[in-house]
């Protein structure tokens, strides 16, 4: 189980997962050796599971990103499955969720211009099998952005 | 920055997976001496290709059971209420992202919460108070997979 050390320790490191060690320990109040301890048995134990960057798209040139929401045709018990199989497919599918409610699926997808996004909506999802309805949701600005706990 | 080759491709590749990866190691998988895999690496950042790190936190050990997509539609619009809305919103530590979108709703936003319950306290005391919310549709996720995108 997790203590308030342990709390204390992954609020710093959400704050900034770059930080050395020992700039992580003073923050949490704790000595070198516990925290690195604590980091260990953190990790052994699955609750921290590593680190990953992200890609900032527009760097790249993909400044527009459209949230597709979609209703599967449930009657085929394979729908889901060999929906998102081929979603997995369209490379410009940067997420793939899954959800219970009047939603099943949303795919991220990010394009290079408007005209893009259209040749990648026809083409390449319009195309994917067992769709019943879907909406698009159009992004214009990122507000928030922090994947953080509040622990 | 659009001129990357291969190898910056494969670096980012790499990246995207586990962010800790010391210059030495990247080098060796992507046929690079460490100087030049760590002088690419600083490029694509200097460049701003490489977002923030994502920490990697196993929701369920630390509690947090339930993280629900929010759609929320404003009740009344206007400069001024957007930004009311959007800086309450911001402020509300269970609210991880939110979007400005167009379409169905004006704000998609995404909620972490222990568990149903502790979702409707969200919902009802933090959400459905704030300055100008509407109407509020909820879709609670099952599974979540993050994907390469169009790299090579």
């Amino acid at each position: 189980m997790l203590d308030d050390s342990d709390r204390r320790l992954l609020r710093q490191l959400q704050a900034d997962p770059t930080q050395p060690v020992a700039q992580l320990a003073e923050a949490a109040r704790l000595p070198l050796a516990t925290c690195y301890r604590r980091l260990e048995r953190l990790q052994s134990t699955g609750v921290l599971r590593g680190q990953s960057h992200a890609i900032h798209w527009p760097a790249l040139g993909y400044t527009v990103e459209v949230s597709l929401r979609i209703t599967l045709d449930k009657t085929d018990p394979r729908a889901f499955d060999a929906f998102l199989a081929a979603a997995r497919g369209v490379p410009e599918v940067t997420e793939i969720q899954t959800f219970l409610g009047r939603v099943d699926v949303r795919l991220a997808v990010i394009a290079r211009s408007m005209p893009h996004y259209q040749e990648i909506y026809r083409d390449r999802i319009l195309t994917l099998p067992h769709i019943a309805d879907i909406e698009a949701l159009m992004q214009v600005a990122k507000i928030k952005d922090q994947p953080t706990l509040p622990l | 920055m659009t001129d990357l080759d291969a190898t910056d491709h494969a670096l980012l590749r790499l990246l995207q997976t586990d962010a800790t990866l010391p210059a030495s190691e990247l080098g060796r998988r992507v046929g690079l001496s460490q100087p030049a895999a760590w002088r690419r690496v600083r490029r694509l950042a200097d460049a701003g290709v490489l977002g923030r790190r994502r920490l990697h936190l196993d929701l369920e050990k630390l509690g947090f059971g339930v993280t629900v997509f929010l759609g929320v539609k404003l009740a009344t619009k206007g400069r001024v209420s957007l930004e009311d809305f959007e800086r309450a919103v911001s402020a509300i530590p269970e609210v991880q992202t939110v979007e400005h979108v167009l379409g169905l709703y004006d704000y998609r936003l995404r909620v972490v919460a222990r568990d149903l319950s502790d979702f409707e306290r969200v919902l009802r005391r933090r959400i459905m108070t704030l300055p100008g919310a509407g109407e509020v549709e909820a879709n609670v996720l099952l599974s979540e997979e993050r994907r390469p995108g169009p790299l090579l």
